[in-house]
């Protein structure tokens, strides 16, 4: 009954995913692409994640209004067609490619909501949940794995972060107006 | 299966990266492609009935919350992965923003000369 | 540019301005107990920093640009990254210092059993995580709507609005 919910949602969500990006006006596809957010946060919340939720719901606003501000712009706000017909029959046989060797691979998958005792019976994961909040003090196991089993790859991500917007921060920067100094293209 | 449907989803994305033509609508396919990956995530974590990975009642209720809980390790990576994916679609806005002021379009196939 | 830059910068009538400045103060609210509570209940530091940028994100869609920036100037907004990360290293490195040679050991004592001090660095973890991710979210967002692209020129004319860098 669950995965019926969950198919739909995700049908809802492919549905959005298509409008997003074969729209001809940018602002709908912006908008689209904000439908496709908050349908995969009642995906979350469906699938007993509420931290996800919380974070994905969050950063699908943010995101929403950092692209409509950023790419809308007065002047810009319709799309060109599509390529020629060659590259996209090429595409579209690399798709279908990808497409038949995912369906082989998911077939060999757990069934869906299996639970993780019987699928994997020494995963770490069982450790977590069991011995989670005396090893580490702390309720939310989520946050426990992420701060403490797994500290590393936190520290990990946020160097990315941080990297990320140094980087948008330097791209962004004027050129020296030095006479006689040529500064190199940032492009 | 949901499992396909997130390949789909996959796909569709994967597809709308190769043949779209506008910068945007790359990027927007880009997002797309990364939502499918992290909704398959969390669909691997799920256990039938389950309940969220909190812990807050006393120590009794805890060998009910063993057998309850589903999987937290795919949701504290796609916790991760979604503040990546944030800083990485902000990071090729601001890519995309030069490019248009260099060549005043946002069309690929007009972007061709490496030093103009 | 001057007269689009005019009517854009100013922000929002007075009505969505009075309703902004009590609502900013509940979203940081909210924000600061979804940090705080990280260890206890959903969220943590990613999702409570999140939040908190999207009240700074509310301010500057209701009052423009000028109030935002006048009030988290950019190279602030930088600094606090920094700190944040280097916090976060440095809570990291202070397993290492303090106990044993274990990098990123919980070192402080766990506290009662799910309270709000409790779980050793976890909180501190997330202060630091959360300072980092606001302001990384904030710089993205000086960085995409508030500095202004003008198309088609040379690298000369290109505008950055708030130059304080």
């Amino acid at each position: 009954m669950l995965m019926n919910l969950i198919v739909v949602l995700l049908m809802f969500v492919a549905i959005g995913a298509i409008i997003a990006i074969w729209t001809r006006d940018l602002l709908s596809a912006l908008i689209a692409m904000g439908v496709v957010g908050f349908t995969r946060t009642v995906v979350f919340v469906l699938l007993r994640a509420p931290d996800v939720a919380i974070t994905q719901v969050v950063v699908e606003v943010l995101l929403l209004v950092i692209l409509i501000r950023s790419a809308v712009r007065r002047e810009v706000h319709t799309v060109e067609g599509g390529r020629k017909s060659a590259g996209a029959a090429l595409a579209a046989a690399l798709v279908v490619v990808m497409l038949v060797l995912g369906v082989i691979a998911v077939r060999e998958l757990r069934p869906f909501g299996e639970p993780l005792e019987q699928r994997a019976w020494d995963a770490p994961a069982l450790t977590y949940i069991d011995k989670g909040t005396e090893q580490t003090g702390a309720g939310n196991i989520v946050t426990a794995v992420l701060l403490d089993y797994r500290g590393y790859d936190t520290l990990g991500e946020a160097t990315v972060l941080f990297t990320a917007v140094v980087g948008a921060i330097a791209l962004l920067r004027r050129k020296s107006r030095r006479s006689g100094v040529e500064a190199p293209d940032e492009g | 299966m949901v499992y396909l449907l997130c390949l789909v989803l996959f796909a569709i994305g994967l597809y709308g990266v190769l043949t779209q033509r506008n910068l945007i609508k790359i990027i927007i396919s880009l997002a797309v492609a990364e939502s499918a990956i992290n909704i398959f995530l969390v669909l691997l974590g799920y256990r039938v009935n389950g309940t969220a990975p909190i812990e807050e009642g006393t120590l009794e209720q805890h060998a009910a919350f063993v057998n309850a809980s589903v999987d937290p390790l795919p949701q504290a990576m796609v916790l991760t992965a979604i503040v990546i994916g944030v800083g990485v679609l902000a990071l090729s806005m601001v890519i995309a923003m030069r490019l248009y002021h260099r060549y005043g379009t946002y069309d690929i196939t007009k972007i061709r000369k490496l030093r103009g | 540019m001057k007269n689009l830059a005019a009517e854009e910068r100013e922000g929002m009538s007075v009505i969505v301005g009075t309703v902004t400045h009590w609502v900013c103060a509940f979203i940081i609210l909210y924000g600061l107990y979804i940090v705080a509570y990280g260890h206890l209940t959903p969220g943590g530091g990613f999702a409570g920093g999140v939040i908190l940028a999207c009240g700074f994100m509310i301010l500057m869609l209701a009052f423009g640009k000028r109030r935002l920036v006048s009030m988290l100037p950019i190279s602030r907004a930088a600094m606090l990254d920094c700190v944040g990360a280097f916090l976060f290293w440095l809570l990291a490195f202070g397993g290492m210092l303090f106990v044993g040679n274990v990098f990123f050991k919980n070192f402080l004592p766990h506290g009662g059993r799910l309270r709000l001090w409790s779980a050793g660095i976890i909180p501190l973890c997330n202060v630091a995580i959360a300072l980092k991710v606001t302001a990384s979210l904030v710089l993205a967002l000086v960085a995409l709507s508030v500095l202004r692209v003008k198309a088609g020129g040379s690298d000369e004319e290109f505008i950055t609005d708030i130059d304080e860098e």
